[in-house]
């Protein structure tokens, strides 16, 4: 039993340090201090040692080397002698690149399964059902290699594409190429003055944001609701459209075309880009619809009941109540799929999709030798990413957060 | 026959005919489920086309024209054109045991039905209650059967928890009777003995194993590493890292709760760090970085320190799946807890850690098939896994240029491994659902 300490007895006795609750959470924490320090400062002793035994150092200084290997698939100017940091800085935008469109498929996919499961047509949900068991439970590593495989087995070659009378044609008159190595989609080019539509484009934006808050204030203030969808699309693209003609269309579209054995202009998406795009799209789909599903279940019955008691339109029971309420039960673990995604596209180094794993962690560590620092930076990118959604999806909650008296 | 003119009297009700069969039956169910408005109805022959297309492709491929008996891929397509399924049948035991060598296939058979037999305790309360012992060896005797070696190393290895236990309590006394305090005599008690456990562990257990191996050698031949692949590595992996996760994530999860600042900064640190980072990065860390933070000279087994930065990533989700449990209990729990006078540990074990586990039970198996799932990496550092097991068939000149055959039978297999999980998960919960809600 432990013993209450007598009053009086003031002395310290070495025992207080474990029995009495006011010092013995300090002596805990300065214990486990102790074998920390020990710990990290043994480790640190065998990483300079070993360093030492192998004749390197530590530095960054091989970043700037020449990285003399080649990217097939880029978003800035890259070649073989341009430097190792560029390499990482093309392989850090084609990892943002399939993450950023793979987080929008995977909502789009995700959102539509997701309500189809709750579907009173029993065919569709039973589907819905295969679907998501079926993505959910097979690794997703074996559907990209699945899709990539879908991509170079089923779909023809270029050269198919060859002669009078092809196997193989362009899709959408000529705008969409598919092939087994990749797709073709016509690329935009920038004539003059094409500027003055992106910057209408992008001021249009601003005044649509600031439409909706003055609609949203006049609706609280005076309970008047205006048709926000229509003008918001109005807003958003009659000046655009205006200014696109006006200008006498400054930005035309250069379609792939067939040269030679392949095809040329364009934008060229590769085999593996979209292979790896659509698998981590269906896969982590299959996961957004379990969490929109739950996230509409979330929603009591009665909810909407009263909302219709109140003789609210169905349009507007679904955007004034559900959707508010079971948002705050969608975004939390919607966004963390977001950042599973991220960290999944690190998996194209299956398929040689070169992003940040494939040019930090795979061809600059192999030529460098520089384990300890291609490591560290790899892991620090993918640290200050998923840090940074983790931060919006905070700021997020916070907002929306219930408030409690 | 003279009662034929006997006047009809009813004996009983006339039975109740059958609903109209636009109520009931198939056709009713019909127009409800499946053609109860147009947009529905469109909806259903939508999807009654592809899963008819869907069925059409596959089922002609895959039963009626696939071929069994070939040598190669180009033998297959000349008999019929459908799946090759002979490369499965050529393969399977390399997809199952990757290059261990034939004639010691046995052990991992034996390992994996003794696994079945110490995971049962675990998993169903109907076992008996002592099957945990086996349980509690069992990962030494995995170890032997699998890798082989003498069997005084793995026993040595077990021994050192029993041996621990015999230094405190012969440490005990003594330092008791010593003038020290006897708080302190307590806890130095327990730290000599933990000494004597990590000392036995790196020195012990070698001088052990070589003067009983000189005496009595029981031994298996010697299976390295790089021979074990296929489902076996994949099961290896996985059931150690759902082991090792578990307890971690449940301390990482107390540690982040916790009022200690220091433990808490740890564990949260930890926890984020991982959470941060792809798996496969961790696995370049096991392949190619471990070494460097080892004593110079020291290297051990690559399975092995993939096994433990596997238990470390899903410890770090676990450890965020049990946190939630522990957020969403209320907070009477933790008073009444204290109320009665518990100490931290015992209200954990007894009163939180009960419940928050209930609780969290999905998540916790979905980290669980997570993790398993994740075993598939390991191919990319590579190990040969069912999906490192490919590269090696289909660089055989026979099989060159197979695809599907081989990718559908690892997604069968998993997929009956993880769906097996999630059902297990769903018994779990109404096992133990008390209904209180």
């Amino acid at each position: 039993m432990a013993t209450i300490s007598t009053s009086g007895d003031t002395n310290f006795r070495i025992g207080m340090l474990i029995y009495d609750t006011r010092y013995r959470s300090y002596t805990i924490q300065i214990i486990a201090l102790i074998v920390f320090m020990l710990a990290a400062a043994w480790l640190l002793n065998n990483v300079i040692q070993n360093l030492a035994d192998l004749g390197k150092t530590f530095g960054f200084s091989f970043l700037g080397e020449t990285a003399s290997y080649d990217i097939n698939q880029r978003l800035i100017d890259y070649s073989s002698t341009s430097t190792h940091a560029r390499a990482a800085v093309v392989g850090i935008l084609n990892t943002l690149l399939v993450a950023i469109l793979g987080c929008i498929t995977a909502t789009v996919v995700g959102v539509i399964a997701g309500v189809l499961r709750l579907s009173n047509n029993w065919l569709i949900a039973r589907l819905m059902t295969i679907y998501v068991e079926g993505f959910r439970n097979i690794p997703v590593l074996i559907w990209i290699l699945i899709t990539v495989a879908v991509i170079n087995e089923t779909l023809p070659a270029p050269n198919q594409f060859r002669g009078a009378d092809p196997d193989a044609s362009p899709l959408l008159g000529g705008m969409l190429v598919l092939t087994n190595r990749g797709f073709y989609i016509p690329a935009p080019v920038m004539g003059d003055m094409s500027m003055a539509v992106v910057i209408v484009f992008l001021l249009s934006i601003g005044v649509m944001i600031g439409f909706r808050r003055w609609a949203k204030k006049r609706q609280e203030a005076t309970g008047e609701i205006l048709p926000m969808f229509p003008i918001s699309l109005a807003i958003l693209f009659l000046p655009t459209i205006l200014v696109f003609f006006l200008l006498g269309m400054p930005i035309t579209l250069e379609y792939p075309e067939l040269k030679g054995f392949n095809f040329r202009g364009g934008v060229f998406m590769r085999d593996s880009l979209i292979g790896l795009w659509l698998a981590l799209s269906l896969y982590t789909g299959a996961f957004t619809a379990e969490i929109v599903r739950s996230g509409i279940l979330a929603v009591s019955k009665g909810q909407s009941e009263a909302a219709f008691a109140l003789g609210l339109r169905p349009g507007r029971t679904m955007n004034l109540v559900i959707l508010p309420q079971a948002l705050r039960v969608i975004v939390p673990p919607l966004i963390s799929q977001y950042l599973n995604l991220t960290k999944n596209s690190s998996l194209a180094i299956a398929v040689g999709y070169m992003d940040a794993t494939g040019t930090l962690g795979g061809i600059t560590l192999n030529q460098t030798g520089r384990e300890m620092e291609c490591l560290m930076l790899l892991m620090g990118f993918y640290l200050v990413t998923s840090l940074s959604i983790s931060v919006v999806m905070n700021w997020y909650n916070e907002r929306v957060k219930l408030r409690e008296r | 026959m003279n009662d034929s003119h006997k006047p009809f009297v009813a004996a009983g009700d006339i039975p109740p005919s059958p609903p109209p069969s636009s109520v009931v039956g198939p056709v009713a169910w019909m127009r409800e489920n499946l053609f109860s408005s147009i947009p529905n109805a469109i909806m259903t022959l939508v999807g009654a086309f592809i899963i008819y297309s869907l069925l059409a492709s596959v089922i002609p491929w895959l039963f009626l024209d696939s071929v069994w008996n070939a040598t190669s891929l180009g033998n297959c397509r000349e008999i019929d054109e459908g799946a090759c399924l002979a490369v499965i049948k050529e393969r399977y035991l390399q997809f199952i045991y990757g290059f261990y060598p034939e004639e010691e296939r046995w052990r991992s058979i034996v390992a994996f039905v003794l696994m079945i037999v110490a995971v049962w305790p675990v998993l169903f309360a109907g076992a008996p209650r002592k099957m945990l012992y086996v349980s509690a060896l069992y990962p030494a005797v995995a170890y032997w059967l699998i890798w082989g070696g003498t069997i005084w190393g793995p026993v040595g290895v077990m021994l050192g928890p029993v041996i621990a236990i015999i230094a405190y309590r012969i440490l005990n006394p003594v330092l008791r009777g010593t003038s020290m305090e006897e708080g302190i005599a307590g806890i130095l008690a327990i730290l000599l003995a933990g000494l004597v456990l990590v000392l036995w562990w790196l020195f012990g257990v070698e001088v052990f194993d070589g003067i009983l191996s000189s005496v009595v050698f029981i031994g298996l031949p010697v299976v390295e590493s790089s021979k074990i692949g296929g489902f076996l590595l994949s099961l290896i992996i996985g059931v150690s890292g759902i082991a090792g996760s578990f307890p971690l994530g449940i301390a990482l999860a107390l540690g982040r709760r916790s009022n200690l600042l220091f433990i808490k900064a740890m564990s949260t640190g930890f926890i984020e760090f991982v959470r941060g980072v792809p798996l496969i990065t961790l696995l370049f860390v096991a392949s190619t970085l471990l070494n460097y933070f080892l004593p110079p000279g020291t290297s051990f087994d690559i399975i092995l320190r993939v096994v433990i930065m596997v238990t470390l990533f899903a410890a770090a989700y676990m450890a965020e799946v049990i946190r939630g449990g522990l957020a969403a209990l209320p907070k009477g729990q933790y008073e009444a807890a204290d109320a009665l006078g518990l100490d931290y540990w015992k209200s954990m074990r007894l009163i939180i850690l009960p419940q928050a586990l209930k609780i969290s039970i999905p998540g916790i198996v979905n980290t669980f098939i997570g993790l398993f799932k994740d075993t598939t990496l390991v191919s990319v550092i590579g190990l040969l896994d069912p999906v490192g097991i490919l590269n090696p068939i289909r660089a055989d000149q026979n099989w060159n240029g197979i695809v599907w055959e081989l990718y559908g039978f690892i997604a069968i297999f998993f997929f009956i491994f993880c769906f097996g999980m999630s059902r297990y998960s769903m018994y779990l919960e109404r096992k133990l659902q008390t209904g209180h809600r």
